[in-house]
């Protein structure tokens, strides 16, 4: 493989393209109109409009990114996480022209997208799940029906969702019957479909996920945990590995159902099982995702390893570079995610960065989207920037993070650092001790 | 005539009033899309909707006239 084209924008699409120069790969950037002046367009070798700023009209193209594959001969595909990155027509198109998608098969991300049919897949696999209905729902009598016999609060999911996006909690009757349109209604508007399905609501519980690889040859390893049970509204804000406070002989177990999983679908390239994680360690399957994860710079960080660069090692049809027992987990890292948005309201706060700059002598990674002077839009997610904090104990990074938000400047924009701050300051937090209802049930005092 | 303008950039999402509709203070009116979230936009008035000036679809900047009242 000699040019690869990023089928994606901001941090993750300068993030790939650095791989590449490293592997003296060529790279392809295509950008909405309003990106033309974004980090990742300059640094790649090639960049070409595809379209206006809404997604529709540009980064979910696929005919117009193809076009500029074709003309620019590009070998593979890269399509980073959201947008095209789990569309299996697309993966299927790219490999129809020729050229290698930078993912697993079109038929496992079909099988793995709709959330149905892999818990189906799972069970068969004898993979636990969380308990809930085997089929979509149609009608609010058979939710009903259904919330009853698991006993509530239960949640009411989009068939196809994904990113958090088309999932409620209901705690009664009541609560099912005011969101049942209305989560069909999303599921329709956001998915393209408006089937529906109940499962169990577990309290308190973590969201623990493992990182699994495969290649075309038959091999399969895990790459560890990372504990994603910081969330807000369903969207990961902090992600950590190794999870702590889980019973190491429960990791041990979830890493080897992670490969049930996988091998269950002979799964090629990069992907992630997310699990559930209730109060007395049991795990349920929840779903998996056919990419990279935004927060696969954890895992890089605790096992020394280059994911992307797998990634292309593999589409190419080489065998992972290292069997299971070779892959050494070090330390410690956590991942913030700083948003553009406010940390009190936490409404969207696009705008110019007049200013972003920090104490580089820390040794934080940043995996940044936007830089000094670049303008965040309305039109995209508000993740401006990850920051990757790694040492030898959890002890180590948290002392280490909270000099790094102490000192971290962003001028035009408001952003969440505030909130990790805050956090940060949390004596739960600070332990380990927490749930998927941190961030919800208790106030962090932002200042 | 009073006016129910944008709180910030984004895409219309919904529109949950017609014209002719009483609204109170406090209702919701619209629904924007702005960075991959919900953002309702709330009547600070009472009155009745006299013309809804934007489509579900239509992108909207800072202070834009989304309707007005009466």
């Amino acid at each position: 493989m000699k040019k690869i084209l990023v089928a994606n924008r901001g941090e993750i699409a300068l993030r790939i393209i650095r791989t590449c120069n490293e592997m003296g790969i060529e790279t392809v950037a295509v950008y909405s109109d309003v990106d033309k002046e974004m980090p990742f367009v300059k640094e790649a070798t090639y960049a070409f409009r595809i379209g206006e700023a809404p997604v529709s009209q540009s980064y979910l193209r696929a005919d117009a990114i193809l076009e500029v594959a074709q003309n620019q001969n590009v070998d593979g595909i890269h399509p980073g996480y959201g947008f095209l990155s789990e569309n299996a027509h697309f993966a299927k198109a790219v490999n129809d022209k020729g050229i290698i998608f930078i993912g697993p098969d079109p038929d496992t991300i079909d099988l793995m997208g709709d959330k149905i049919v892999s818990r189906k897949t799972m069970i068969e696999a004898d993979v636990p799940v969380v308990p809930g209905s085997a089929e979509g729902t149609s009608t609010l009598e058979e939710a009903i029906r259904l919330a009853e016999s698991m006993g509530y609060p239960v949640m009411l999911k989009a068939s196809s969702g994904g990113g958090g996006i088309g999932m409620v909690r209901c705690e009664n009757e009541q609560a099912l019957t005011k969101s049942f349109g209305s989560t069909r209604a999303r599921a329709k508007a956001y998915f393209g479909s408006e089937e529906v399905f109940v499962e169990k609501y577990i309290q308190n519980a973590r969201h623990v996920e493992v990182q699994v690889f495969g290649d075309h040859h038959g091999n399969l390893v895990h790459l560890f945990e990372r504990d994603c049970s910081i969330q807000r509204r369903h969207q990961k804000v902090i992600e950590e590995s190794p999870s702590p406070n889980l019973s190491e002989h429960v990791k041990q177990r979830m890493y080897e159902t992670a490969l049930k999983a996988a091998s269950a679908v002979h799964y090629k390239n990069a992907g992630t099982i997310e699990f559930i994680v209730d109060e007395e360690e049991n795990f349920y399957f929840l779903e998996m995702n056919t990419r990279l994860q935004v927060e696969h710079p954890v895992t890089e960080q605790i096992t020394g390893l280059d994911l992307v660069k797998w990634q292309i090692l593999i589409a190419r049809g080489e065998k992972l570079p290292q069997e299971q027992f070779e892959i050494q987990q070090s330390g410690h890292a956590i991942e913030f995610r700083l948003y553009a948005e406010d940390p009190k309201n936490f409404l969207p706060s696009p705008g110019e960065i007049e200013l972003f700059q920090w104490d580089q002598s820390l040794g934080v990674r940043v995996d940044l989207g936007y830089e000094s002077h670049s303008t965040v839009t309305p039109f995209y997610d508000p993740m401006i920037a990850k920051c990757i904090i790694h040492g030898s104990t959890r002890e180590e990074v948290l002392n280490k993070a909270d000099s790094f938000f102490r000192d971290l400047t962003i001028k035009g924009i408001k952003t969440n650092a505030p909130l990790f701050r805050g956090i940060l300051k949390d004596l739960d937090f600070q332990k380990g001790n927490y749930s998927t209802s941190f961030l919800t049930e208790r106030e962090i005092i932002v200042n | 005539m009073k006016e129910i303008t944008s709180s910030m950039a984004g895409t219309v999402l919904n529109v949950l009033v017609s014209n002719g509709d009483e609204v109170v203070a406090g209702q919701e009116v619209m629904m924007l899309e702005s960075m991959k979230m919900e953002i309702p936009i709330e009547s600070q008035v009472v009155g009745k909707v006299v013309e809804v000036k934007v489509n579900i679809g239509d992108f909207v900047n800072e202070g834009d006239v989304l309707l007005t009242l009466e």
